[in-house]
């Protein structure tokens, strides 16, 4: 077979340069996994090092908001015995531990979401399986964040 | 055990098994929490009624539980990050799951008593 390129043998040509330049006297070797014009493009984007950027930085926030919480719950003030409709409606009535329980809700819960939703895709083996494992966790997800924040939104120390 | 299974991972996936397991507890634990605590817009009378149960001694070791699932996976948490983030994370893993397991023993010693110390008195008297 002639060709009117010469190649060194075992090397195929990179795309859209020459095998030899004035930097590379010696057959250069295109790195394994180099995006080239052929490379297709991806189509799924950067959501998963996105989840996975997630996971880290609202951990970091829910140790500070969730050991605080158990804190004053738990420990603090008689532990659990002191809890009941008073003590929620005199937290709530201060914008700040508002804020504080719904930023803890809905990192908590999309945090605890994304957790469940690797725990489906490495154990549920069937494509229909993970399919409705996850409907069924979005709904319950999207559910409860909606639920808590109406609670915290519309809470009312007079109810009664 | 199936066949070919020779991978026993040590340290690093034990505390990996750990993670998994207490977040999962937590995330449907979580679940349950925000419900109970709707209740506050039903009526006064409805959440402290619940949250009366929460008082009785065995929820009250279900909350030592629970302390301890999230206090495990609070720190392993900040291991993890420790491992991905710092170079030289991955190197000091095994020293770092000992730290975390030591302090997470020292944390919950100190919890036996704000969590289990109401419990105790009910149960045995003040």
């Amino acid at each position: 077979m002639a060709t009117t390129e010469s190649t060194a043998a075992g090397v195929g040509p990179v795309e859209g340069g020459s095998l030899y330049d004035v930097d590379h006297p010696a057959p250069f070797i295109e790195a394994p996994r180099k995006r080239t014009k052929k490379t297709p493009k991806s189509t799924r984007g950067n959501f998963e090092m996105a989840a996975w950027l997630f996971m880290r930085l609202s951990g970091v926030v829910l140790v500070v908001l969730v050991l605080g919480h158990l804190l004053i719950q738990l420990v603090l003030d008689g532990g659990v015995s002191k809890i009941g409709f008073a003590f929620v409606a005199g937290r709530w009535a201060s914008p700040f531990w508002q804020v504080w329980d719904l930023l803890m809700l809905w990192l908590a819960m999309l945090h605890g979401a994304n957790g469940l939703r690797t725990v489906v895709n490495d154990y549920a083996e069937r494509a229909n399986t993970r399919l409705w494992l996850k409907g069924l966790l979005y709904t319950a997800t999207v559910f409860t964040i909606l639920l808590g924040t109406l609670v915290i939104f519309t809470f009312d120390p007079n109810i009664r | 055990m199936p066949a070919g299974t020779l991978y026993r991972g040590r340290e690093g996936m034990w505390s990996w098994v750990a993670h998994r397991v207490t977040g999962v507890l937590i995330f449907f634990f979580l679940f349950v929490h925000v419900l109970d605590t709707a209740l506050v817009r039903v009526s006064p009378e409805d959440y402290d009624k619940v949250v009366a149960t929460y008082k009785t001694p065995i929820v009250a070791l279900l909350e030592y539980g629970l302390v301890a699932a999230i206090l495990f996976h609070a720190l392993n948490g900040l291991r993890v990050i420790a491992v991905d983030f710092w170079s030289k994370g991955p190197r000091y893993q095994k020293q770092m799951l000992w730290s975390v397991v030591g302090l997470w023993l020292v944390l919950m010693l100190g919890a036996i008593y704000p969590v289990l110390g109401h419990a105790a008195r009910e149960l045995f008297g003040s």
